[in-house]
Parts: structure tokens; sequence; C-alpha cells
């Protein structure tokens, strides 16, 4: 299970303060609790600033990755942000995403083509979000096949089969449920990924609904997931869920985070 | 005329005895105005009230709002030559590049459920189309939606749009979505912001001086 922790995301008050006045110190804490608490990859996103993204974008690669050693997931749909922010990366980024909308597409293709990286590949279409799972299974296999046929190798592409609130469709959790293992097993080789807080929107105690969502969708197969690894009883959730699915052998992860403290049990 | 009954299973969802009751009020020879006005809209307000201060959530909200749907199906059969008053119309839509329709969907079925009538243009929604279709219908609203931070600038070429066309003071202009904010509206020039679907119902009320 690959971990990219969300909160470097300027939609967030505190960020986005830190990252208008130039709080490097700030973002580093940030980033270093998100890697100590198991982030595999660090989202980070600059959106809401429009215009400035262009710039905000770099600095939070430098910086981000001035205070830890593990790779970014550059988290935009502009293309001469990613493509600034790509020039200072090192390692292999993740780059979040790219869709099927045309415009999106044919502007990012270049650029995820021109690096190495892993690519999150948005089950949105031209014509508008999918609602029934052969809707994501639809859009999913067009994007893979358009990537792939660029050049893409399938293990680097991160299918986001979009997660939507059940509150308004109560066929929407199973709807990515039912989509995860169709994909997967239609294009062996690809990944899935997805964030959990749109399934929530609401509802009350939303956590709660989240991290069983997310016991789920890796239960389902899900292999990467966008969120918070600093929330630990959703870590908890997710290291006793694979640990259970026989993916933690000796059950060692979850032993080791339950000693270092981190294992929430009530 | 009082509808107690029928509005508190509207509250509730209860399509069954809302449209029982719905059914009895017609077969009484009442107003279908006056079924629609004091049953299924002021339940509605009631449950929008409550939506909005977290009394109510959303999944509940939208049981209602299907409450009152099948119970105005009820009526139609009934409505005069002209049909019934509405308290106002609102073209609405998600703005162009903005492919997220569900705050929208939520924000119409809020306002039809207060009596005004929504016409929806549904997602991707060009500056121009906006502008046909306020002259087109004369509509007194105009309620845009985006999700994505990068689609919001569309909310202004919208309205510079309706400034151009020389209808900006003919029509009120209402935004949200989850990155807008108030300060944006008012950046933006619009009339109005709304964070969620009860509080549209309520700017929407206070731009056309209703209540």
């Amino acid at each position: 299970m690959l971990i990219v922790g969300e909160k470097i995301n300027t939609s967030i008050k505190k960020i986005s303060q830190a990252v208008e006045s130039g709080d490097s110190a700030f973002i580093a804490q940030v980033a270093q609790q998100q890697v100590a608490a198991g982030a595999d990859f660090v989202d980070v996103n600059a959106g809401t600033f429009v215009e400035k993204e262009v710039d905000y974008l770099p600095w939070l690669v430098k910086t981000v990755q001035s205070s830890i050693d593990i790779p970014l997931c550059l988290d935009s749909a502009n293309p001469e942000a990613l493509i600034k922010a790509l020039e200072f990366h090192k390692g292999e980024p993740m780059v979040n995403s790219i869709s099927l909308e045309e415009e999106r597409f044919h502007s990012l293709l270049p650029v995820i083509t021109a690096h190495s990286c892993k690519v999150v590949a948005l089950c949105m279409a031209q014509t508008g979000m999918p609602t029934a799972a052969d809707d994501r299974v639809s859009v999913a296999s067009e994007l893979i096949e358009r990537l792939t046929s660029a050049g893409i190798a399938l293990e680097a592409i991160y299918v986001d089969p979009l997660v939507q609130p059940v509150a308004v469709d109560v066929g929407m959790g199973s709807a990515v449920l039912q989509a995860i293992p169709t994909i997967m097993e239609r294009f062996p080789g690809v990944n899935t990924i997805c964030g959990l807080s749109n399934i929530s929107y609401g509802l009350p105690a939303r956590r709660l609904v989240n991290r069983n969502f997310l016991t789920l969708a890796i239960a389902h197969g899900l292999s990467a997931a966008i969120l918070d690894p600093t929330e630990k009883h959703l870590m908890s959730n997710l290291l006793a869920t694979q640990m259970l699915l026989g993916q933690d052998e000796y059950c060692s992860d979850y032993i080791k985070a339950y000693q270092g403290g981190s294992i929430e049990d009530n | 005329m009082s509808y107690e009954t029928l509005s508190d299973a509207v509250v509730k969802g209860d399509i069954n005895t809302a449209k029982e009751e719905t059914q009895k009020a017609v077969e009484a020879g009442d107003n279908v105005q006056d079924i629609l006005d004091s049953g299924l809209i002021a339940a509605m307000d009631i449950v929008g009230d409550q939506f909005s201060q977290g009394l109510m959530f959303l999944p509940q909200m939208l049981h209602s709002a299907k409450t009152m749907q099948e119970c105005v199906e009820l009526l139609k059969p009934h409505f005069q030559e002209g049909g019934v008053t509405t308290k106002g119309k609102v073209v609405l839509g998600t703005v162009k590049g903005d492919l997220h329709d569900i705050g929208k969907n939520l924000v119409g079925m809020m306002l039809e459920g207060a009596g005004f009538s929504v016409i929806d243009l549904q997602v991707d929604v060009a500056p121009e189309a906006f502008v046909a279709k306020v002259k087109e219908e004369k509509a007194e609203i105009v309620g845009m939606s985006a999700l994505l931070s990068t689609t919001m600038p569309a909310m202004s070429q919208t309205i510079k749009a309706l400034v151009d066309s020389g209808i900006r003071d003919q029509v009120k202009v209402m935004i949200g979505g989850a990155p807008v904010t108030a300060k944006y509206a008012e950046e933006v020039g619009a009339d109005a912001y709304a964070p969620d679907a009860g509080s549209a119902v309520i700017e929407a009320k206070k731009l056309l001086g209703i209540d």
C-alpha cells in the first residue's frame, strides 16, 4: 500500500499562509510529520493561488525536498506549474492528475511523457462525472489505453476511480468498490488510488465513514491512498486491514506501529 | 388552510403520508397554490433552515426534496392555466471548464423546493450560454457554481459577459462552490455568495426582496 500524505495543500488555511509568507520551516515540519507517520509520497498542491501556482509549486518542491528524502506527488492541472516544479524535483515524482477532459489530457501528456514519473489518471470524462461502476471502468480503460500508447508503463499509472459522496447517492461507494478490481483485472499491473474525504461529504462523523471506506477499498485491491497519515485512527485501521488481508508478513508492520505507540485501539 | 401533517411528512421524508395528504387536499377541492405554498414549500423552508444549522444532514434533505417532488407530481394535473406562481426564475449552471454537478444540483433542488423556477444549464456552461439563457428566460437570478480554483475565473468572465451584453443590471448574480468565498464574490462583482444549498435559498430570497 502506497501512502500519499495530503496535508500540504493550500486549500488548508495554515498551509496557504505559510506558502504566502514563505515559512519554509512550517512546511518542512508538516512534510516531516507525514513521513514519520508512514507517507511514501508527500502531496504538494498550491492550486488555490491560480496565477501564483507557477511560482508556489516549485517553491514547495524545493522546500519539502530539502527537509525530507522522499518523492512528491505534484498535485496540479497546470502544465506550466508542473514543468517548473519538475525541474527542481529529485527522484521519480507522481503527477496528480491527468483525465479524459480533452484540454487537460493534451496539455498534460507532453509534460508527463517528458519525465520519468508515476501518473494519477482521474476517471473524469470530457462529458461529465461518472456515476456507475461501468462508467468508471470505461473512462479508466480509455485513459489507460491512451497513456500506454503514449509510452507510459502500466505500472506507472494510478487510476483514481473518482470518489463521490454516498450522501448524494448511496450507490457511490459500491460503484468505486466494484470499479477497482474490474480495472485492475482488465489491466494487470495497473495501480489504483483514491482520496477518502469525498465519500463522507454531507454526513456526520465523517472520519468514521472515511476509514471504513478505506478498509473496504483496500479489501477490493486499492493500491494507494491519498490521506492524512498523521491521523492515528485511520492509519491503525489501514495497518490492521493490510494484516488481515495477509499483506503484512509476520504482522510486523502492525506490531512495529503498536510498539511505536501509533496504534489506536478504541 | 393548515397543512401540518403534510409539512411534517415532507420534513421527515415520509413519501406515503405526504402523497396521501396531498391527494386528500386535492380531492377536498383545496387551492393548489395553497397546498404548494403552505404545505410543501413551507416544509422545505424548515428543511433548508435545519440543514443550514446542521440539524439535518444531506441525505435527509434529499429525501425531503424527493418527497416534495412526488407531491408536486400529484398537483400538476390540477395547476391552473399558466401554472403556479413562482418566486422567481433562476438560471443555474456550473461554469465553463468545470464538470462538477453535485453542489449545483443541490442548489437547484432547494431553490425549486422553495418555489423558484429553475432553468438548469448543467455543467461546463460558457459565459455566452449563461447570457443567452438569462435573456431568453428573462431570469431574475443567475447562479454559478465552480468546484475548482482553476475554473473560478470563469465566474468573473460570465459577469463580464453580462455587462458587455447590457443586461447586468437586469439580473442578480449569485455564486458558490467549494473554493469560492464571500471575498471572491465581492471581488468579481457578484451580488451574493451562498456557501451551501440552504443559504442559496436564503440569498435568492434576499436578492429578490422576498420575506
